[in-house]
């Protein structure tokens, strides 16, 4: 009697644990959508941010939060993938693979305002870069390539062994059985990783104020020459981000509508997520049922 | 295993070789790139150009719009106000990474700027005031009180007649230069106990304004009617005391340049100074017009007036 | 015979295109070059770490002793003093009481999402939970200042800015890493620990405490570390609620400051190279080394799970 009685009362407590879980952040995330929804129309993402004029809105920011997340995952894709088939097929069981994983867990760990830092004393100062969505791809890169590699790693490992055995039965050197057998099983879980990690470099802004920058120069949308000093795509032009803008604006600005950018800021920040994940959810297992059926 | 270890070697080379090379590569064509737009700027008569503004965040909102008005009316050109505070921006002018370095303070203030290298260019100046929470019930405090206070000696706003609140001192951090200002003009150089810190201006606003009993510092420009103003020894923090003398709670904003400045940098500044600019986006964005001031300091905290 | 023709073929081709079209050999290049570039990264963040970091020693004369012991920190003063001690408490004070809250709540979540519900775990807990993994950190913060503050301040007394805001707010951040990897860790306890305990007559709670709990303590434990790399590093989020006031708290509800919140209020203001900035980059150091730590940490228990 007594030990199913506790049992009953732990079961009660894991489940209230769970359910205070749930509540405290199904509370956080419609209060931000509550506040800021009110705030986002089309206008708001598609016209300019101002300095001090009311109704400005977040177009430019919006853009270079994309534009710093592609150029991050056009660095850290093919590095996160080739270290992944490292860890997974070539590293062995030694030293050297030890050393190699303690540096991709430090890396995974480091504080984003370290890697800020860093960004800072290396490609904006010693490289010269300036502030620069170069630079802060650059560092964001670091901030991303550990969690690439991971899952990229898992992605492969878990590919079945038989899977690999069957292309080195059919006498496939082992480079061409990871690009033929392993890289296409494990597709669907690496695109996954890589749109969950792209949630995760959208909303990063420690490691950007001091690499990016906080600001952005007059964009002209009609200019696509990247190397035009007013072009959006120029990767040398210092990018303040949306997530940066979110925490300046709070911050520094003089704009009468502070509150109203911000919130705005901020739902947009976390409905960028939201899609993020979900996006992520339903292309990978629309992928798995597309893989599995044929 | 003796093979790993060499191809590990190798490897390492490889790659630093391949940084060494990747960054030299980029910072020459970004220098390629430069050098072009110079001669195209020669080509087109010397109108087109580009100007790297750095440093201050305080001061970007205010040379960003001026740069605005000035690239409308000078399509040409193509200027570039960063923010990163206002040290980064004396260390890269003195470096020469960029044209224009905003500064708070006087660059004799930070020691390892070599001041004599730049050429100031004082381009607005700032009023600052303290501010308190609207139902502490003081309004007015003389100096020696508002020092009493900010050192910690009287902790409750009933003593200096107000309602009886505990007093909560809202500081900045102390490398800023708004408090570098507040400490050397208000509190005649006594240092501030300590408090509540925050860098940014809309935070210290907000924390006041939620806080009983809390104060804090701000510049004329963050005033509104979610927190009150203080006047000091009877004189009302506002432009027109800042620009004769009486309230001396004020600062420079410096435009630091590399020496001797020509072309779009000159005609930069001097168009921040001009009468348009001075006198209508400066007031706009709470900032006295620095040609309107009837008194000038130095560097040293020396006032004199302006013949 | 296949094989050996497929074989012959790729030799010819190999020998005609000369080696350097040679996939398996390239492949393998590429792979090597990625993983030596997470170690030169890793090297290259640590070099340039200390590099700067330990000049506040050797540039700066900065005792070392009195960094590390003393809770006197002036840098801007006349006779600047620089004892770190209050932020490196704030930030040990902030982790662990963080851990101490959410070791408990996540686990105990993951063993509902694994253990008591699994099938609605997976639906419906987990995705939430990975989606707040995701949420930006200026985001907790804001949250934290209009909310969390005002609430600390009028239910439980103080201004609101202090250190139990800035444990709740790290609290609510590191709740889902903790979770998510808790529940990984209960999921890779093989299946037969569960269906043998259950065989021998044991309830769910028996077996979750006497099998299940002490089989996954190693992974558990990981989970917690690697929330609080997560709750040390934060910057902005803290910044926005703990105050920043440069003292010791005497309790809860006193403000204090952390390593994080002091880089990122001094950063933009102070110049390069002067001790001011020097001992930031200190700071920055710290907290490097304590991610080596935590990563070994990590690694140790992960040699234990192993055994």
């Amino acid at each position: 009697m007594n030990r199913k009685l506790t049992d009953k009362l732990a079961t009660l407590i894991f489940t209230l644990f769970a359910a205070v879980i749930v509540l405290v952040l199904a509370a956080l995330l419609s209060y931000v959508l509550y506040l800021g929804i009110q705030q986002v129309s089309w206008d708001f993402l598609t016209s300019k941010s101002s300095n001090f004029r009311a109704g400005g809105g977040i177009q430019d920011q919006l853009f270079n939060s994309f534009y710093i997340l592609l150029w991050t995952m056009i660095f850290t894709i093919p590095l996160g993938l080739a270290g992944g088939i490292y860890m997974a097929e070539y590293a062995e069981d030694n030293k050297l693979t030890a050393i190699i994983r303690v540096c991709i867990e430090t890396l995974a760990s480091l504080p984003s305002i370290v890697l800020g830092m860093f960004g800072l004393l290396v490609f904006v100062n010693t490289f010269d870069i300036g502030y620069s969505v170069l630079s802060g791809a650059l560092t964001l890169t670091i901030f991303n390539m550990p969690i690439m590699i991971r899952t990229c790693e898992n992605a492969i490992r878990s590919v079945s062994p038989q899977q690999k055995e069957a292309g080195l039965a059919l006498g496939y050197t082992h480079w061409r059985t990871i690009t033929t057998v392993l890289l296409p099983s494990a597709f669907p879980s690496i695109l996954t990783g890589i749109i969950l990690s792209c949630g995760l470099v959208f909303g990063e802004a420690a490691a950007l104020l001091y690499s990016a920058g906080m600001t952005t120069p007059n964009l002209d949308f009609g200019n696509w020459n990247p190397f035009a000093e007013t072009s959006p795509l120029n990767i040398m032009r210092p990018a303040e981000t949306l997530s940066v803008h979110v925490w300046k604006v709070n911050s520094e600005g003089i704009i009468p509508d502070i509150r109203d950018v911000a919130d705005g800021g901020a739902a947009v920040l976390v409905t960028a997520n939201l899609i993020f994940n979900i996006s992520a959810r339903l292309l990978g297992s629309w992928i798995h049922r597309k893989l599995t059926s044929k | 295993m003796k093979k790993h270890a060499f191809m590990m070697l190798v490897g390492v080379v490889m790659l630093t070789v391949l940084a060494a090379c990747g960054g030299g590569n980029g910072e020459e064509a970004s220098g390629e790139v430069d050098s072009t737009n110079d001669e195209d700027a020669e080509a087109t008569g010397g109108d087109s150009d580009s100007l790297t503004i750095a440093g201050s965040s305080a001061m970007q909102p205010l040379v960003g719009a001026v740069a605005e008005v000035y690239q409308e009316e000078n399509p040409d050109a193509s200027i570039d106000v960063q923010a990163g505070g206002s040290g980064a921006g004396l260390s890269q002018v003195s470096e020469g990474q960029v044209d224009i370095g905003n500064s708070d303070l006087f660059a004799e203030e930070e020691d390892e700027i070599n001041a004599d290298e730049l050429v100031d260019h004082r381009v607005a100046v700032v009023g600052m005031g303290p501010v308190v929470h609207p139902d502490a019930g003081v309004e007015d405090l003389s100096q020696d009180e508002l020092i009493d206070v900010w050192r910690g000696e009287i902790t409750n706003w009933s003593e200096l007649g107000g309602e009886d609140q505990e007093i909560t001192l809202v500081n900045r951090p102390d490398s800023s230069g708004t408090r570098a200002t507040f400490v050397d003009f208000a509190l005649e150089g006594e240092e501030p106990a300590e408090g509540i810190t925050e860098d940014s201006s809309n935070t210290v606003r907000q924390i006041v304004s939620e806080t009983p009993g809390a104060i804090g510092y701000l510049a004329f420009s963050y005033f509104d009617d979610s927190i009150s103003s203080m006047s000091v020894d009877g004189v009302e923090p506002t432009p027109e005391n800042v620009q004769t003398g009486d309230f001396p709670i004020w600062a420079y904003q410096h435009s630091y340049t590399n020496g001797e400045t020509e072309g779009l940098a000159q005609d930069f500044l001097d168009f921040m100074m001009s009468d348009e600019i001075q006198d209508t986006l400066v007031p706009e964005q709470g900032y006295i017009p620095v040609t309107q001031m009837e008194v000038e300091r130095d560097a040293e905290g020396e006032e004199t007036p302006v013949e | 015979m296949e094989t050996n023709l497929r074989a012959s073929e790729r030799l010819v081709r190999k020998s005609r295109k000369l080696s350097l079209k040679n996939p398996e050999r390239n492949g393998k290049i590429v792979v090597y070059t990625a993983a030596f570039l997470t170690v030169v990264a890793t090297l290259a963040v640590t070099v340039f770490l200390a590099q700067r970091g330990l000049q506040s020693f050797y540039m700066s004369d900065i005792n070392p002793l009195e960094f590390f012991t003393s809770t006197n920190w002036n840098p801007s003063g006349d006779n600047p003093t620089y004892g770190a001690l209050i932020f490196i408490f704030g930030s040990l004070a902030v982790t662990l009481a963080s851990a101490v809250i959410v070791a408990p709540l996540g686990i105990g979540a993951a063993i509902f999402m694994t253990e008591i519900a699994p099938s609605w775990g997976k639906k419906v807990l987990q995705p939430v939970i990975e989606i707040l993994v995701g949420i930006p950190s200026v985001i907790y913060g804001y949250i934290g200042l209009t909310v969390l503050v005002p609430f600390i301040r009028e239910q439980v007394g103080g201004s609101g800015y202090s250190l139990m805001a800035g444990i709740v707010v790290v609290s609510v951040m590191i709740l889902p890493t903790v979770t998510t990897l808790s529940a990984d860790a209960l999921n890779r306890l093989p299946n037969g620990l569960r269906s043998s305990s259950y065989a021998l007559g044991a309830t769910r709670w028996q077996t979750i405490r006497r099998v299940l709990l002490p089989a996954a303590i190693p992974g558990l434990l990981t989970a917690v570390i690697l929330g609080m790399a997560r709750a040390i590093g934060e910057a902005l989020a803290i910044q926005m609620v703990i105050g920043n006031t440069e003292l010791l708290p005497g309790s809860l509800l006193d403000p204090t400051a952390t390593m994080t919140t002091i880089i990122t209020l001094n950063m933009g203001h102070t110049t390069f190279g002067s001790a001011e900035n020097n001992v930031l980059w200190t700071l920055g150091l710290i907290l490097l080394a304590i991610s080596y730590l935590l990563v070994m940490a990590v690694r140790f228990l992960g040699a234990r799970r192993k055994i």
